[in-house]
């Protein structure tokens, strides 16, 4: 059945084979629901549609489970070695690329709506689930633009009139896709349209926010991209291997693959894994340092002194541990502490993302979410964990390691009225006053 | 089956909508033309096969009058039902507005509350219908985990409100100040707590049911809870943003169905076959109207006109300053035209009033949509009424289903068009920076402010 209904993804255009693949499917789904509801069975083929000529003939002699095995492990290979020459090429390609994974996710869980509620022959829906994901992206990427770009686009008269009244413009392009979304209600069809609408901005809510918070993440710097990224990745992967060699008790129910061993051993080689990479990272101005734009060369530069979460300190051992290295005291990056907050996130929460997809698959009956990468599944397959991480690393930032954005303060000063300004201006300095940061001679200068 | 359904909701959820036996239902049994890629026998798709079949039209139904007092059904009984219906929705109506008019008498605290229970019982109301859609009485722990996520947001946002507007009071207090500098961690905290509970919650034969109501959970927060917050928003920025754009949207529904009533002819649109296009523009024009008189009224007034702001001497709010230029009469000149009808050259205007008739015309030509966006959706599902809280009228999201853009709409146009940043986020924000930025910060301002002669140089505070 999932054959069948990956076909009938490749083929939205003709609905007449949906209702044949259908049919079809209803005598399947029994057998499907059932193999389910058992105890594990073994792992099922893995659909080698995709998978280049080249790498089926050079596995063609293993059997079916080292076949397997084999694919998803060059698979990610391949995955990881493109992660890094991403890295290399640069924050703009970066960000060009979680847009494009944004849009991809976005459009394997739209298509699973339309497979779940057979809308293909209501056409306005494509369309207007993909104008709201344009809107929405275009509010949250001037939202940013605006934030970091501020001297380019004062420069640019148009771009000033577009980010004055960018809220505004956002919502009347919103409202327009709600009035057409109004107005295309066909008379037998309301609650499909509905589920649609429904299903659109809850994809949208999980997928774009997302994607804008990492990208606010990696203007923080690198660093706090690449690392709570590679501790998931690292978690995923340690996890499957202390399970595959450990693994003995079943973890929860949603996906029987996972072990207890495979979850522990994976928070604690995760835990490891950030601490190491961290110290490696922190040593490079162009992981550490935020992202800005430079007006004179017109492109990103990273380029800054290293704030004191990226200077090596010196912190005393306790006790315990004293007598097992044999050393008193330790150097190490105070990011590295915070790695170990970042890690243990990624190894105890982020796998719940996991089992929120596994749900979703089981829900609606896919193995899959789409059929993208051979061996994995989709792209939302490998991005299940991130969802939260990039949430919790931006709250995290947000929360303890920087406040607000000075530049960005003064602006928003700057078009108060006078009387709030100097009523601001008082209350900061009897604030300084207080604190004994402002003194008669300071202020003199 | 609609009355039935009915009945199920006004006692409350209970054993009264049972789910119908379909266990020995042959799989290809009731999808004639409609194929179901599902036939499991798990509950799911039981009510998954909701999701696939076309729904057909409802039929109307006359209103329950279940609710109405005792009283009203005597002074009634004499007429006949049609204008029994009209009566009692006319008392309403004036109730309605009698305690709006007494509440906003009380203050703008009181205010805040009544929205915030507003807010509750739209929450309820739909939460309820989805309850109903899917029959998942029987998974309890879906109240708890919706009513614990309207918890988390309400406490996210208010949250962020009570830090901007209360900065002076909340310094004070310790615990007050560890709880609004960690908020952010805080409520993802809490939240993330939610989701974990929901994922541990999933049920083998359940898990469609539970993703739906997860969904329709987080779209009603979605709806309701931002909106509230953005009323709320507006009403601190003055009453007057908050007392127009509603009255405006309820004179559009009373007047669009007072034209229709008297002259309508040709209907608007399918999904509300009563609306009329005679109703509609004549309930355009009338809305622009009252929003210019109602505007010019509200601006004299200190009371309506004054951003809330708390005053911690007092422990209160107050609404007590200088009224900004939008407040202050200007002379107009007028175009020609108008100059011969109304014989003066120029006329005295508060700015304020141009605003309103932009915000009535969004009242009365967007705000509709929202109705039609809800007949559409209890269409969809099939229901007459979100509840049957007010007699004659249905439930409370039934009044304000034309509001939830206006509440959105008026925040967007404040932020706009007339007011900039929050100066007290603004100085939230400062007092949490380090102190070598704040120095900065310091620095830069004086020499700013010295430059516009705001400050003088001499002067020691």
């Amino acid at each position: 059945m999932t054959e069948l209904r990956q076909r009938a993804v490749r083929e939205p255009d003709s609905p007449p084979e949906d209702k044949e693949s259908e049919l079809e499917a209803k005598v399947d789904g029994e057998t499907a629901s059932d193999s389910e509801s058992r105890a594990e069975p073994a792992p099922p083929p893995t659909s080698v549609d995709d998978t280049p000529e080249v790498l089926n003939r050079a596995l063609s002699n293993l059997s079916s489970r080292w076949k397997n095995w084999w694919v998803r492990g060059i698979l990610s290979l391949a995955m990881i070695a493109f992660f890094f020459i991403i890295i290399y090429l640069g924050p703009m390609v970066l960000m060009m690329i979680v847009m494009c994974v944004q849009i991809k996710c976005f459009h394997e869980i739209i298509t699973i709506g339309y497979n779940v509620y057979h809308s293909y022959d209501l056409p306005w829906f494509r369309t207007l689930s993909w104008y709201f994901l344009l809107c929405v992206n275009y509010f949250f990427y001037g939202e940013t633009v605006t934030d970091y770009f501020f001297t380019l686009v004062q420069r640019e008269e148009p771009l000033r009139i577009l980010s004055k009244y960018h809220r505004f413009i956002s919502f009347t392009l919103y409202l327009t896709g709600f009035c057409m979304f109004v107005l295309s209600l066909v008379k037998k069809h309301y609650r499909l349209q509905f589920y649609m609408f429904g299903w659109t901005h809850v994809t949208l809510l999980i997928v774009v926010t997302q994607s804008h918070l990492v990208i606010h993440n990696l203007f923080e710097g690198m660093i706090w991209f690449i690392v709570p990224i590679s501790c998931v990745i690292c978690n995923d992967i340690m996890a499957y291997m202390f399970g595959f060699f450990f693994g003995r008790t079943p973890l929860i129910k949603l996906s029987p693959k996972k072990t207890w061993e495979g979850f522990i051993g994976g928070f604690f080689a995760t835990v490891v894994f950030g601490l190491l990479l961290s110290y490696v990272m922190s040593g490079y101005r162009c992981f550490v340092c935020p992202v800005e734009y430079n007006n004179d060369t017109n492109s990103f530069t990273v380029d800054c002194e290293p704030s004191d979460l990226f200077r090596l300190q010196e912190y005393n051992i306790p006790g315990v541990i004293q007598s097992v290295i044999g050393w008193k005291t330790v150097r190490m990056y105070p990011f590295q502490i915070h790695s170990i907050a970042l890690s243990t996130f990624a190894s105890l929460i982020g796998p719940f993302g996991g089992f929120f997809a596994s749900g979703f698959k089981r829900a609606f009956k896919i193995k899959d979410f789409a059929n993208t990468i051979p061996g994995h599944g989709g792209i939302m397959d490998r991005f299940d964990c991130q969802y939260l991480m990039a949430t919790f690393v931006n709250v995290y930032i947000a929360s303890f390691i920087r406040g607000p954005n000075p530049s960005k303060l003064i602006q928003q000063f700057l078009t108060l009225r006078p009387d709030q300004q100097l009523h601001i201006f008082n209350t900061l300095k009897s604030h300084l006053t207080d604190k004994g940061i402002l003194t008669a001679t300071t202020e003199d200068e | 089956m609609l009355e039935l359904r009915h009945r199920g909701s006004c006692p409350g959820p209970g054993g009264a909508v049972a789910p119908p036996p379909r266990e020995g239902e042959a799989a290809g049994g009731d999808h004639e033309t409609e194929s179901t890629s599902d036939k499991e026998t798990d509950i799911d798709d039981r009510y998954g096969d909701l999701d696939s079949r076309a729904d057909s039209d409802i039929p109307e139904i006359p209103p329950s009058t279940d609710r109405t007092p005792e009283i009203l059904k005597k002074a009634l009984s004499g007429l006949s039902s049609r204008w029994k219906n009209w009566w009692i929705r006319g008392i309403l109506t004036l109730t309605m507005i009698s305690l709006f008019f007494l509440i906003i008498y009380m203050g703008s605290f009181m205010l805040m509350l009544l929205v915030l229970g507003i807010q509750v019982k739209c929450f309820h109301e739909i939460i309820t219908i989805g309850y109903r859609v899917y029959h998942s009485y029987d998974l309890p722990w879906f109240r708890t985990l919706s009513w614990y996520f309207l918890l988390c947001v309400n406490y996210f946002f208010y949250g962020e409100t009570v830090a901007d507007y209360f900065a002076t009071f909340v310094q004070r207090e310790e615990q007050l100040q560890f709880l609004i500098r960690y908020h952010r961690f805080i409520s993802f905290a809490l939240y993330l707590a939610g989701f974990c509970m929901f994922v541990l919650s999933l049920v083998k034969k359940h898990y469609r049911l539970q993703f739906y109501m997860f969904a329709w959970t987080h779209v009603t927060l979605l709806i309701t809870v931002t909106q509230s917050h953005l009323v709320i928003q507006n009403l601190f920025e003055g009453m007057i943003w908050f007392l127009v754009p509603i009255s405006s949207v309820i004179c559009n529904d009373i007047t669009a169905y007072l034209f229709g009533f008297f002259f309508g002819r040709t209907p608007l649109i399918k999904l509300s076959p009563k609306k009329t296009w005679e109703g509609f523009i004549g309930g355009f024009f009338s809305t622009v109207v009252f929003g210019f008189i109602a505007a010019y009224v509200l601006s004299k007034y200190q009371y309506f006109v004054c951003p809330v702001e708390y005053r911690s001497d007092v422990n209160s709010f107050v609404t007590e300053c200088e009224p900004t230029e939008l407040f202050q009469l200007q002379s107009y000149s007028l175009p020609p035209f108008l100059q011969a009808v109304l014989r003066q050259e120029t006329v005295s205007l508060y700015p304020f009033q141009i605003h309103s008739i932009a915000l009535s015309t969004f009242a009365s030509l967007i705000g509709p949509f929202g109705g039609f966006f809800a007949s559409g959706f209890k269409r969809a599902f099939k229901i007459k009424d979100f509840a049957n809280t007010i007699p004659g009228h249905g439930g409370i999201m039934d009044r304000f289903d034309c509001q939830y853009l206006m509440a959105t709409f008026v925040h967007v146009y404040i932020t706009s068009f007339i007011r900039g940043p929050n100066p007290s986020k603004v100085l939230q924000q400062l007092l949490v920076l380090q102190p070598e930025q704040q120095l900065n910060i310091y620095k830069t301002l004086k020499t700013h402010l010295i430059e516009k002669g705001i400050l003088q140089p001499t002067l020691k505070v």
